[in-house]
This record gives structure tokens, sequence and C-alpha cells, in this order.
């Protein structure tokens, strides 16, 4: 079961990296001047469409233990970044910001700004404003972001492979060990673990539409409880 | 109590500057859209921040260019109803009221009442959208008064509402404006609204504020052409003057007697319930050109013999009588003491 619980572990600490890291990158992105939103966007943007393997390759002429940032955690704290369990988040993260950081984007850019406006002259600060008037009202669109991240984190095969490597019981992930299972002719094996993933990433998908449905009944988040 | 705005903005080509001081009443900028009477509020409320000027309320300093002064929103205490009320949508009706609370230790009892005086019992747990446009204003105007603002900042109060409502939730409003003994701001392009609901008015065109008058004086003697515009005045046009007393108007290619000085106006005015039918001074023959009917009225389209390319005269009769005369050519005068004279 190894391969599942680091899968889920990968996916799982990278989506909360990237919830924060997105949403504030989409909030402060939305607000910019029109070139810097421009550029900043292309360059944000360009995980989703390099492949992994790119994304990998980038990664590790700066994380690789002969190179800047490896090669100063290496001799100061005497920590190797890569190939290890947690080196595949690293991969896990950048892949999936762009998710994150457009779909919260968008949901950024509906929102009415006359509430925070409103919020503001009865003296809320912005804190307040931001987590309890405009993250509710953007949460449907969050919230599906936060999914499709998840989804494709759990799915990250080309960068994981080559930052953290496939060691069985050590940095195995679901997708790793599917390709080395069909490697070595362990048909069934591989067959199982690929229904496990099916599965999950079904499920996933799912919630990603029951939450469009409703976003899509409910023009203004605002039917949801709680 | 008092507010005092002198500021500037540039926005592009529009140039806003705008200077007024609004005594315990309610003051009306009353003006089109685009006129920069909305911009102004948000300049007042700290939502935007003007190039250059100064903005004082009792006597606190909210923005001052020259000393480098310019509180957040938070701290201005200015009461702004948004047009569309801006409620918070995630919030009940109650809660939306709950958050603008300050003095959070009488909360409960500040809700109650609120909830009272505003007529909102019954609905404290539904949320703005369940609520009608009328109920929702009430919700925004509790929500602005239990946050104690010490100005009121009203925009287009009655724009997001269906025209049958709106006669009612104006008396409504105005009732529970009285008790608020602070300056109130009114912005509006509706002139019969704007009568109503404000003391003191200033007409803002392009920026700039025309005309600041006590509204009756505004409405029975605009020295701006903006002014004459926004009150309603439909027939105007440049003159040429003759002697002190007679000009010649030349959009209607005629002579009219004046009964005070024209001195430097740039031209006249007249409203169309003000054109006399039969004999009198400034008389002339018109060719009827186009009859309008109205629910209790008709406006009559009048152009004259020997200048029909010029811009015609508008009128406002009443129905029976204009049955009975109806005919081709009117006879018209324009009394002296209803013709405005006007500036740029």
């Amino acid at each position: 079961m190894f391969p599942l619980l680091n899968s889920l572990r990968i996916a799982g600490i990278s989506t909360v990296i990237i919830f924060f890291v997105g949403i504030f990158a989409a909030f402060y992105i939305s607000k910019a001047p029109r070139l810097v939103k421009g550029v900043l966007d292309v360059i944000l943007t360009l995980p989703l469409v390099l492949p992994p393997t790119v994304v990998g390759y980038l990664l590790l002429r700066v994380l690789g233990p002969k190179r800047i940032l490896g090669a100063f955690f290496l001799s100061v704290f005497g920590i190797k970044l890569t190939m290890t369990w947690w080196s595949a988040i690293f991969a896990t993260a950048i892949v999936i910001f762009p998710l994150m950081y457009r779909t919260a984007r968008g949901a950024f850019e509906s929102f009415d700004e006359t509430l925070a406006h409103s919020g503001q002259t009865l003296g809320l600060s912005n804190t307040y404003i931001f987590w309890r008037i405009r993250m509710p009202y953007c949460r449907q669109g969050i919230l599906a972001g936060t999914v499709l991240a998840f989804a494709r984190a759990l799915g990250e095969y080309g960068a994981t492979s080559m930052i953290a490597g496939y060691t069985p019981g050590r940095t195995a992930t679901i997708s790793t060990t599917v390709y080395q299972l069909w490697r070595t002719n362990d048909d069934a094996l591989a067959f199982k673990w690929v229904m496990i993933n099916m599965a999950i990433s079904a499920a996933v998908l799912l919630v990603v539409n029951m939450l469009e449905k409703k976003s899509k009944s409910s023009p203004k988040a605002i039917e949801v409880e709680g | 109590m008092a507010l005092f705005v002198d500021i500037e903005k540039r926005l592009g080509a529009f140039n806003l500057k705008v200077a007024f001081e609004a005594e315990n009443e309610i003051l009306a900028l009353l003006g089109a859209s685009g006129s920069g009477k909305s911009m102004t509020l948000k300049c007042i409320a700290g939502i935007e921040n003007p190039d250059k000027g100064r903005i004082v309320l009792d006597g606190r300093t909210l923005f001052d260019s020259e000393k480098n002064i310019n509180l957040p929103p938070q701290k201005r205490k200015v009461g702004y109803l948004f047009q569309q009320y801006a409620l918070f949508p995630n919030m009940t009706v109650r809660q939306n009221i709950a958050v603008a609370i300050k003095d959070k230790a009488n909360a409960e009892t500040i809700i109650s009442e609120a909830l009272h005086t505003m007529n909102l019992e019954g609905f404290e747990n539904k949320r703005p959208h369940q609520l009608s446009g009328g109920q929702q204003q009430r919700v925004a105007l509790a929500r602005i008064l239990v946050n104690e603002p010490d100005v009121l900042l009203l925009d287009e109060p009655f724009s997001a509402l269906d025209s049958h409502l709106r006669f009612r939730l104006e008396q409504e409003l105005r009732r529970t404006l009285r008790g608020f003994d602070k300056p109130i701001i009114l912005v509006s392009h509706n002139r019969d609204e704007v009568y109503r609901m404000s003391d003191k008015i200033a007409v803002i065109h392009d920026g700039k504020i025309k005309d600041t008058a006590d509204k009756k004086d505004l409405f029975t003697h605009p020295t701006s052409l903006s002014a004459a515009i926004l009150t309603g005045c439909k027939n105007i046009s440049p003159i040429k003057k003759l002697d002190e007393r007679r000009v010649l108007a030349i959009n209607w290619g005629m002579e009219l007697a004046l009964d005070r000085d024209v001195e430097d106006a740039e031209f006249v005015g007249i409203r169309m319930h003000d054109i006399r039918l039969g004999e009198g001074v400034n008389a002339f023959k018109a060719k009827l050109l186009e009859e309008i009917e109205n629910p209790f009225s008709y406006t009559l389209i009048l152009g004259g013999e020997g200048f029909e390319e010029f811009e015609s005269l508008s009128c406002k009769i009443n129905k029976e009588y204009w049955q009975n005369i109806r005919s081709e050519y009117v006879d018209i005068s324009l009394p002296p003491q209803s013709i405005l004279l006007l500036k740029e």
C-alpha cells in the first residue's frame, strides 16, 4: 500500500501549499497593472503547457546535489533535496500551480469590488474582508481549482520520476509504480494500481463536476449553506 | 457638524474639480451620468484618491494632499449607501448588520432596535438575494446607521428599483433620514427626486460644479446652462444682445423684451409650461409642427414662419384646453418674467 499513501501525502501536501500560494498570487496579480499581469501570467502558466520532463529537468538543474540550491542545502544543512519522497512535492507543486492560480484568478475577477468597498467604509479590516467576504464569494471557483489541482497532483509522473526517482517503499508513487510494474512484466499488479488510480481520479472529477453544476445554478455562490 | 470638500482628480481626459460645503442638511449633487458625481462620493469615502485638495469632516481632516494626509476608508466614519446596496451575499440580514456594529457588547440590543425601526423584523435570517429591492435598501441603511457615521453618502438610491416602488421608498427614506442630524450628500440624475429629497442642490456637469443654490431658487432661477437643462428646461437658445433689455434669440429668430438687464448672459431659456397661449409681450404666431399626447397633457412642437431651419420650441398644454383651440397656427407669448438668463 506504500505507493498509495505516498501518492496521497505528496498530493495532499503540495495541494495545501499551492492553495495558499496560488490564491495570493491570483489575488495580487488580478489587481496588477496590465503589463505586469500579462508577463506574470505567461510565466506562471508555463508549467501547465510544458512537458513535465522539462519541469523535472529545470528542477534538477537547481536542486541537484551539485547545483546552486542543492549544493547549498547539502553543505549547510546536510540535506539532500533530490531522491527523497518529499522531493516529489517540488515537482508536483510546480506542475499543479497553474491550475490553482488560474481558477482562483478567474474567481477573483468575477468578484464585485463594491462589496469590498462597502466593507471598508463600514470599518472592516482588509484581512476580514478577504477571508470573510471575498473568499466565500469566490468559494466555488477556488474549491474547484483545489480539487482539480489535487487530482492532477495525484497523477504527476514525469517531473516526479526525475527528481524523486523510483525506490520501492521510499519514493514510489502510484504512477511510478505502474510504470515499474509494467516494465517488469507484472501485468496483474500493474492493472490493480491502474484501477485504484482511475477510481480516485474519477471520484475527484465527479466532485469537480458537482461543484461546477452548483455554481451554475447559483450564479453568485450564495446558495451554499454554512 | 459640516463636510468641506475641495478636490481635483484627473482620469484620462476627464477632469474632476469640485468644491462644496454641507451643513447638517441634505445636499444633492445633480448631474447626468459621467458628470463625476459618483467619483466625488468615492473620493469622500476614500475608495478613490483625489490628486489634489482637501476633505474635512467635523474638523477632522480626511484628506489633505499638501499635508500628506489620507485616512483609509475604515477610519473616515463615512456611511456609503451603494447603488446596488452591496450587501454581503454570504451573510444573513442579522450578520450583515452585526458586522457593522462597533459597540460589540451591546450588539444584540442594537440589532433588535435596528430591525425594529427599519421594519425588518422576521427577515433577520434571510439572505440578501431573498429580499426585495426595498428590503435590501433598508438592510443597507440599517447596517450603515448602526455603524454611526458622521456623514451619509447616497449614491442614486432609487436607481435599482422599479418606478412604482420608487415613490414609496422615497417617502420611507425621507422619514428615516429626518432623524439623522448630520450632513447627507445625495447623488442623482433625477430632478424630481432631488427636489423632493434635498434642501440644497449643486449642479455638476463635466466634473465641475456649475450652480449651488437652495433648491427652490435653483428651479426658479437657474443661472447656468447645465442647471437649466438638468432642472428640465427644454427651450434654450443662444442670444445676441440688442440692448440692456432686449435680445435676439438666435435659434428661434425672435426678439425678446426682458424685465431685467442682460448683463453677461449668453443664453435664454423658457420652461415648457411657462409659454403662454394667446396675446401678450413677446408674442408671435407659431406653426404647429407636431403634437405629442401625454397622459394628462399635450406637448406641442412649434416652429416659426420663415425660420423653419431653426430649432423648434416645445410647450406643454392642458389636454381639454388644446382640444378646444387646436389649429395649425398658434399665438404664443413668452412672458418676460419667465425668461431665464443663463451663462455657460
